[in-house]
């Protein structure tokens, strides 16, 4: 497929997929927005940017990932041949560092000398100041009090790394306050800084371009699967907070129009409650931090928060790309609750050996309840798309395990 | 520009004609209470407002500095919507049939409102203009153009990093007046530059005919005049909202406190900015 008749078309010229998407930002960030652009779209055609990135991916993240079979998965659910997509295993522990590496390229060809960030779990603020450290410029993350107090780890990690950690108590000191508090620095600090928006939200160009440094999850697993089985897989599984993860392992496959794709939200406590995070079964259409998508929000157009086990996926919006594959039905959005993914997690490390994040362990809860009804020849990729170490403290608290 | 004349272009021309500079006041509707927020709000003109800006609350305020996030959620908290915004200057109406009021927010209540409905409402209810901080030229079909087309000003905001080769398309669907952001950052942040602020006003000045008020930044009477002088307007928002902070931190403060206070301070920044007009 190709042309209009493509899922993988989006954006167009203003930045939208379909309805979704868009700039919503104020003036003072518009001209910035529009060199951001003006400067990824020279970045794409230069293969000097291309090269570095390659050169990085492979030598500092250890790319490409393995695509991993889990036989003793596979076996305990008696059905789907399972493979997990080992993001993982990358540098800094999850795919996060895809994304930071290219947008500092960019922050650098651009003469920017200064790198804030947002972040939730804190893989994202570690991967920003792992790059930033790697190219030695002072950087800046924002993150909810909140988040702080559940992601010690993570916190000490970046710390260590140099960047400056500035704590948001406004809202309820989340990821959606800490994205807020960082726009506030970036508008206070329009000359020098580069904002590294880690997920595939924000105004345009940053969920199309933030998908495209994902992209590199999915094309692997298309050409790892080709080598392992001789095809294409036939279903592709990911955990959704704003959805950069899934993104990357889904864009090189929506147009394959047989292999089905499904994104995981946080079902929280479960949908009939208030505490989720799951902004498309739960949330309707608006405007939040630069773009139209699906957001929990109350009736008057306040935001509501989102609440998850996993301080990754508690976000109340969704990257736009997925609001728009969401509507056309392209991929199908399903949710896995806190204690669905805490037995998830538990359920892996014995079986497989690997300690998930809570994120991907959302995914893995879904895999397990549709793997065991397919047949064994149908080939599933989940992407485990970042490591448990991080969570060990909160898991113990939530197993009432004191350590 | 609007056909036909609106509220805010008769304020502009009355203040022209007699030298003055228009004292532009900001309060969040609903702040503290949508009570005393109304009593705020009728007493405005009188203390000396020529125009009076609404901030429609929102929780997620990204332009915003701590003050105005603050008041957003004292709003918000006390129950403020925006069906009861449209209700407050539908009252407000009754007494005052001559000061312009233009409502200020984000877009997405607005967008949950339903933007047709919205600008019916809005005109209804006697509110002049808009100035919706995430809507650029970018987006105006969204609103900007409707509203216009429904009557409403619509207010642009234009910032330092506005260029020349940017200005024009950010002043083509603009009416009322033109909003300048005296500094890059939120609002209340650091105080502006007159002689950067007399600079850019003249810039825009060479693009448009319209009136430009400044704001973002200005606290003082000795500020709101100094900015005054070299624009048409000085907007003054943070530094009123903090006295309503102030009030509600004593407990024992009754009600009528908070409205004196604020009322005060907007009649000392009035006199800050028509001495100097």
């Amino acid at each position: 497929m190709d042309g209009q008749n493509s899922y993988r078309a989006g954006p167009d010229d203003k930045g939208r997929f379909g309805h979704y998407g868009g700039r919503f930002v104020a003036e003072t960030l518009m001209p910035l927005i529009l060199d951001l652009e003006a400067a990824y779209k020279a970045a794409q055609s230069d293969p000097a940017f291309e090269a570095e990135l390659v050169d990085l991916q492979t030598h500092y993240v250890g790319r490409p990932s393995p695509l991993y079979f889990a036989e003793r998965l596979t076996e305990h659910y008696g059905g789907a041949k399972i493979y997990l997509k080992r993001d993982e295993l990358n540098h800094t522990g999850s795919h996060k560092i895809n994304n930071c590496l290219g947008q500092i390229l960019l922050a650098r060809r651009m003469g920017k000398t200064r790198i804030i960030a947002e972040t939730g779990a804190g893989q994202h603020g570690v991967a920003v100041a792992t790059a930033a450290a790697r190219f030695g410029l002072p950087c800046t993350v924002f993150m909810g009090a909140t988040d702080i107090e559940r992601q010690k780890p993570n916190v000490f990690r970046m710390k260590l790394l140099g960047a400056d950690i500035r704590p948001v108590t406004s809202g309820a000191g989340t990821l959606k306050d800490a994205m807020n508090e960082a726009l506030r620095d970036w508008v206070t600090h329009v000359d020098n800084t580069f904002y590294i928006i880690g997920t595939v939200a924000g105004p345009h160009p940053y969920p199309a371009m933030v998908r495209d440094f994902q992209s590199i999850i999915g094309k692997e697993v298309r050409s790892q699967m080709m080598e392992r089985e001789g095809r294409l897989p036939d279903s592709l599984v990911a955990c959704i907070g704003g959805g950069s993860n899934a993104m990357g392992l889904f864009h090189p496959f929506l147009d394959d129009s047989d292999i089905r794709v499904i994104g995981v939200e946080a079902g929280g406590l479960g949908l009939s409650t208030p505490d989720h995070a799951a902004s498309l079964a739960g949330g309707t259409p608006g405007v939040l931090h630069g773009n139209r998508t699906y957001l929990l929000q109350d009736d008057d157009g306040q935001i509501i928060e989102g609440h998850s086990i996993s301080a990754g996926l508690d976000y109340p919006g969704i990257g736009p790309e997925h609001a728009f594959l969401r509507d056309v039905g392209r991929v199908e959005y399903v949710s896995a609750t806190d204690r669905e993914a805490l037995d998830a997690f538990q359920l892996i490390t014995r079986l497989e050996g690997i300690i998930p994040a809570l994120e991907p362990s959302h995914a893995l809860a879904h895999v397990g309840k549709i793997a065991p009804g397919l047949p064994s020849d149908h080939l599933l990729v989940m992407n485990m798309c970042g490591r448990g170490d991080k969570d060990v403290f909160s898991v113990a608290d939530h197993l009432g395990v004191s350590l | 520009m609007s056909a036909r004349e609106t509220r805010l272009d008769r304020k502009f021309a009355e203040l022209a004609a007699e030298g003055q500079k228009a004292f532009v006041a900001f309060i969040t509707a609903g702040d503290p209470t949508p009570d005393i927020s109304a009593s705020i709000l009728s007493g405005l003109p009188a203390a000396g407002a020529d125009i009076i800006e609404l901030g429609m609350p929102f929780t997620d305020p990204m332009a915003d500095g701590p003050a105005i996030q603050a008041a957003s959620q004292r709003a918000l908290k006390a129950g403020q919507t925006l069906e009861k915004t449209l209700d407050m200057v539908r009252n407000f109406r009754r007494g005052d049939d001559k000061t312009p009021i233009v409502l200020m927010g984000y877009y997405n209540p607005v967008f949950i409102y339903g933007v047709d409905s919205f600008i019916e409402d809005a005109v209804a209810a006697g509110i002049d203009g808009l100035i919706i901080v995430d809507l650029p030229p970018e987006e105006d079909d969204e609103l900007c153009l409707p509203a216009m087309a429904g009557g409403l000003n619509f207010i642009r905001l234009a910032t330092p990093t506005t260029d020349d080769k940017r200005l024009p398309d950010v002043l083509a669907n603009t009416s009322g007046f033109v909003y300048y952001v005296s500094i890059t950052g939120i609002t209340g942040s650091a105080a502006p530059d007159a002689d950067h602020v007399s600079q850019s006003v003249a810039r825009i000045k060479r693009h448009t005919e319209l009136p430009v008020a400044v704001g973002f930044g200005i606290r003082t009477p000795e500020q709101a005049g100094t900015i005054a002088a070299v624009a048409d307007g000085a907007v003054v928002g943070s530094a009123l909202v903090d006295v309503i902070r102030e009030t509600i931190d004593d407990a024992n403060t009754p009600d009528t406190a908070c409205t004196e206070r604020v009322l005060a301070l907007a009649s000392d920044l009035a006199a800050g900015v028509h001495n100097k007009g």
